[in-house]
């Protein structure tokens, strides 16, 4: 399979938005970064942190929305891990090395501008 | 933008990334030749790299280590496998302990640079190969890890302006 160079696909940006706003709080960050570790139950997390059950169950699901983690009940407990299955797949992971080499290669091309001025100025001082 | 191609092949687990530089390819073989500009472009401005050995020949090696937002260190090494300067390069790229040892649980992959002249430009061609579905897998799994550290820092950055 042969992936051309395109536009961000549509409803990306919305999905970019929602990452931020879920990562905009201490507390959802420090929930990611537990689950992304292992499966943890709501009622386990919100022993970690100074807030009611409730309040906790709110930034799951923000986090949820943002596709950051998922939720599967098991008996009375609600157990909650990193989403990572969208991301095991290796398109994504090939977009992450896209990203990582265009990156890679704006650096590239910055550094070789320099150059260029430098022996640009250096003819134009040759020239006078 | 000088990115003109990229090509991605899920079946071979290979991504091939083509570039066009307006620069001869001696010039452009310096980005990978000169351990100082190496280190400009390889790492994220929010992981810059330092590059601590730097040997570009058959069997050699060139280790190097990204600074994180925190100062946080992430240890990394290159495999040469064959050299044909300024035309060519091809390596295996992977991660190291803290000791910068090159860690075994973490999969390499493999890159093959080849710069051609065309018309007044260099271009440059980048092939990845990745060993197994697996290691793709685990890469996936670092990478959001990291992902969601470099969104951090920028999230930061934002609060604190």
């Amino acid at each position: 399979m042969v992936v051309g160079i395109g536009a961000p696909e549509p409803g990306e940006a919305e999905r970019i938005d929602r990452l931020f706003h879920a990562l905009a709080d201490p507390t959802r960050r420090d929930i990611v970064r537990v689950v992304l570790h292992g499966e943890e139950s709501v009622s386990a997390l919100a022993q970690r942190y100074p807030m009611s059950f409730a309040a906790v169950q709110k930034h799951v699901a923000v986090l949820e929305r943002a596709e950051l983690v998922r939720k599967r009940r098991q008996g009375r407990e609600q157990l909650v891990s990193g989403d990572i299955e969208t991301l095991r797949s290796v398109n994504r992971l090939l977009d992450q090395y896209e990203a990582i080499w265009r990156d890679r290669i704006g650096r590239m091309d910055e550094i070789l501008a320099e150059t260029g001025d430098e022996i640009e100025t250096t003819s134009k001082e040759r020239n006078r | 933008m000088t990115v003109k191609d990229v090509e991605k092949d899920p079946a071979n687990l290979t991504m091939v990334v083509t570039a066009e530089f307006d620069s001869p390819v001696e010039r452009v073989w310096q980005l990978w030749a000169d351990p100082r500009q190496l280190e400009r472009w390889w790492g994220p401005p929010t992981y810059p790299a330092t590059v601590v050995d730097h040997h570009l020949e058959p069997g050699g090696t060139v280790t190097y280590f990204m600074t994180g937002p925190e100062g946080d260190k992430h240890q990394g090494w290159w495999r040469v496998l064959a050299v044909d300067a300024p035309r060519s390069l091809e390596l295996e790229d992977g991660f190291a302990d803290d000791t910068g040892a090159p860690n075994p649980d973490l999969p390499t992959t493999t890159m093959r640079m080849v710069l051609s002249a065309q018309s007044g430009l260099t271009r440059m061609v980048i092939t990845t190969t990745f060993p197994s579905r697996e290691a793709m897998d685990q890469l996936v799994q670092m990478g959001m890890d990291e992902g969601l550290r470099a969104a951090l820092a920028q999230m930061d950055d934002i609060l604190a302006a």
